[in-house]
């Protein structure tokens, strides 16, 4: 449903799903003020779902007790008008709450990922503000108290990893937040992650760029820079939540990545995403596992031994003492290091450690959640997407499966180390590939290719800062098929 | 506790610095310092970035964390916030301090949390064979410098206006002295800065041994001065050429950055208990 003032929009569209406000003369005749047309619209919201008024003037008074009794009044004033505009011109509906019913949470990606990051035990977060995640600095922020977390509003984004790398290092679960231009800055301090093999996880919020591109809007232009950004070859990972509740879920499962392979995790997001509201059954802390990896145990750091913490094995993780515990001293370099983590210039030690990390993305791969598949009957069409547009494709789907077409959907929010196999065999039917993905270079079709040598058919592109909705899906489909 | 001997801080791997560099006289004022305040070195976390000093953690025992060139001290600020039980000590070049990573030096002044940063001041970048550094004296000439070296950075004026709560000179020439500004770095309740002057042997033919002990000396044989006076210490600082002050210029005592966390109150970060379970309030918020 919108809600528009056409005299502003001029916007000619009849129908069911758009209410004509005059927003503007409301204002000006409720309370003489034009800056008051968003709580005109606010109530006129409420009043085409028949809610109690009471309701919002409860909120009015809170959120504007602080600027005055003139503003609460005022405000109250211009929602009743829209409220009232509301009930006269369109005044069908009646919603109730029910009750007894199970209350929900209503929440944003950015929040859910931040009470990810707190439940997953991330007690360290370093940061410099950015949209679209300053929220996430802010949030944890004002709960550090609270919750005993440390949130350091960092001199720039270099500051922010290294902290984080430093904190990380010690055995503190720790974490930054930020978008392309402040991960540009970060660059290096990833490498240093890898090198010294410091667990730390990156929320990488997208926003269009190159450089400050749209600053508040959307993109998910960002895929190849999350997967090479870094000097040198180390391992990581790169998860992309698909919607608000698993942005929850994914933050756990970093924060348990990066500690287990003792290396950067990236978090892709975007301002979609970060942004975006659901309503979502209260979340299950009770499922939320903390896989801390190979810590030595109190007991067997208490000698003072030649502790070797790049120690050579299997699987390329070490052992891990900290700094502090016991009695064994704990080396870290990002200079290359023999095992005992001392600066080495022999080609030898440099093979075998070079080796050794890049082994740890073995183990990596196995933990990477195949990608989610929605196979409907004689479907003509694969339908791919990667992180925020989950809602839009499986929207698409739906509306497609009325008009007689049947699509799968096939979706990826565990994007690195790539789900070779099981993306092949998503693919491999006779259905057309068409990627959906919201940049204009199609990077997850080239992904694709690359890692499993299938050429999609298609894919629907967008690049101009708006979110991909279904109906875009829709048109550009009709476009790319005809 | 056994008591902690220079045996504790020898060598753990051959040293990579040339015969005759004033880096040797810095190893040996730390470990001097260490045995002299009895820090067991499973207690000590040595940060450094790239660059000749920056090696020096690898000459000793300690925990360490050697990272990059400029980014040393946001290491260290992570460390120390994450295990406040650590005393940490944080080993830079003037290229590392004052170039590369100057912001972060001037953040960690200004926030004054607890940690020793001794910058060991060769007005080159030795790693990298002998170009300009941000204190290179005016008129240096090097292979990117080919018409010398601009105006150099005065690191100690810049930290005293940034109202640095503990500050000091050393000299590599003189072991004992420098111990004994360790010392007192290393005890400080804030963030210290101890610059000090290390004749480069190779790359650095101006400022030498020789051409500091003939310009040098000890602000501490000063019955007069006063290092809780800020403005003479101004005056200290910016003498250079033909006097240069060593030994402590000025202390203030400052809240430390640490005491803002209140999680950090009972017990180091690195010590408290995940349980995710303890988040259900938060969850309530949202419904
Ligand atoms: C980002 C980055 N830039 C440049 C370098 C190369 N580099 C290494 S050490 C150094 C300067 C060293 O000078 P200084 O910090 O004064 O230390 P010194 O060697 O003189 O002790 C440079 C430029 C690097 N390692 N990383
Ligand atoms: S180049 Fe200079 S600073 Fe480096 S080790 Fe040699 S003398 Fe010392
Ligand atoms: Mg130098």
């Amino acid at each position: 449903m919108i809600i528009h003032d056409r005299e502003q929009t001029r916007f000619e569209d009849h129908s069911d799903a758009c209410l004509d406000v005059p927003l503007n003369k409301l204002a000006m005749e409720a309370a003489g003020n034009k800056l008051m047309v968003n709580t005109v619209a606010a109530g006129a919201a409420l009043g085409l779902i028949g809610y109690e008024f009471t309701c919002l003037e409860s909120v009015l008074q809170k959120e504007f007790a602080r600027a005055g009794d003139k503003v609460v009044a005022d405000n109250t004033k211009a929602a009743l008008a829209g409220f009232d505009f509301a009930r006269q011109h369109r005044g069908g509906q009646q919603l109730k709450p029910i009750a007894g019913a199970p209350r929900r949470m209503l929440l944003n990606g950015n929040e859910s990922l931040s009470l990810g990051m707190l439940a997953g035990g991330c007690r360290f977060v370093a940061g410099y503000p950015m949209t679209p995640s300053s929220s996430i600095l802010e949030y944890i922020a004002g709960k550090s108290t609270r919750y005993g977390v440390v949130m350091v509003h960092a001199e720039d984004e270099i500051a922010a990893i290294n902290m984080a790398v430093g904190a990380g290092y010690t055995g503190v679960r720790s974490m930054v937040a930020t978008s392309g231009g402040g991960f540009a800055l970060m660059v290096e301090g990833l490498a240093l992650a890898g090198m010294t093999e410091t667990p730390v996880v990156v929320v990488l919020g997208q926003r269009p760029g190159p450089a400050t591109g749209l600053p508040t809007r959307t993109e998910q232009g960002e895929l190849w820079f999350a997967l090479h950004a870094g000097h040198g070859e180390f391992p990581r990972a790169v998860l992309a939540p698909a919607t608000v509740a698993e942005a929850f879920v994914i933050a756990v499962k970093a924060l348990n990545l990066a500690e287990k392979y003792q290396t950067p995790v990236i978090i892709l997001t975007d301002h979609h995403l970060a942004s975006s509201y659901n309503t979502l059954p209260r979340f299950d802390l009770k499922k939320v596992k903390v896989e801390r990896g190979a810590l030595l145990s109190d007991e067997e750091v208490s000698k003072p031994t030649d502790y070797r913490r790049y120690e050579v094995t299997d699987s390329g993780i070490s052992p891990r003492a900290l700094p502090g515990q016991g009695r064994a001293l704990v080396v870290a370099d990002s200079d290359e290091h023999d095992e005992a983590g001392h600066i080495i210039e022999d080609a030898a030690t440099r093979i075998h450690m070079n080796e050794k990390r890049l082994r740890k993305a073995r183990g990596l791969k196995a933990e990477i959640s195949t990608p989610l598949v929605k196979r409907k009957q004689k479907a003509e069409l694969n339908l791919i997407g990667w992180g925020s547009s989950y809602g839009a494709i499986h929207e698409a789907v739906g509306l497609l499966h009325e008009e007689g077409i049947a699509a799968n959907h096939i979706h990826l929010s565990e994007i690195w180390p790539f789900p070779t196999e099981a993306v092949a065999r998503a693919l491999g039917n006779k259905a057309r590939n068409i990627v959906i993905e919201s940049n204009a270079s199609a990077q997850m079709a080239m992904l694709i290719r690359r890692e499993t040598g299938i050429k999609v058919s298609g894919s629907i592109l967008r690049y101009d800062g708006r979110p991909i909705s279904p109906k875009y899906i829709l048109d550009n489909l009709k476009k790319e098929v005809s | 506790m056994s008591k902690v001997t220079l045996e504790d801080y020898a060598e753990s791997m051959p040293i990579a610095w040339c015969p005759g560099c004033g880096n040797f006289g810095i190893l040996e004022a730390f470990r001097r310092a260490t045995v002299e305040l009895q820090l067991e070195p499973e207690r000590i976390l040595l940060v450094s970035g790239i660059g000749q000093a920056p090696k020096l953690p690898h000459y000793t025992h300690a925990n360490v964390f050697n990272g990059l060139h400029g980014r040393a001290i946001p290491e260290a600020i992570g460390a120390r916030l994450a295990n406040s039980e650590l005393t940490v000590i944080v080993i830079d070049g003037d290229g590392g301090a004052y170039g590369e990573g100057l912001n972060h030096t001037l953040a960690a002044i200004r926030r004054n949390i607890r940690m020793t940063y001794m910058v060991h001041n060769n007005q080159v970048y030795g790693l990298t064979k002998g170009q300009a550094s941000p204190t290179s004296d005016s008129g240096f000439v090097t292979k990117t410098t080919p018409m010398g070296a601009g105006q150099p950075l005065n690191p100690l004026a810049l930290a005293l206006a940034s109202d640095i709560s503990f500050l000091a000179r050393g000299f590599a020439g003189d072991i004992d002295h420098l111990s004994g500004i360790l010392q007192m770095a290393i005890s400080h309740r804030g963030f210290a800065l101890v610059d000090i002057l290390q004749p480069c042997v190779s790359f650095n033919r101006v400022n030498t041994f020789q051409w500091y002990r003939e310009r040098i000396y000890k602000l501490d044989e000063d019955k007069s001065y006063d290092p809780a006076d800020k403005m003479k210490a101004f005056d200290k600082a910016q003498e250079w050429g033909e006097r240069i002050p060593i030994g402590l210029l000025y202390r203030q005592e400052r809240p430390v950055y640490e005491e803002q966390f209140h999680a950090l109150e009972k017990l180091p970060l690195v010590k408290q208990k995940i349980n995710p379970l303890d988040y259900g309030a938060l969850l309530d918020e949202f419904t």
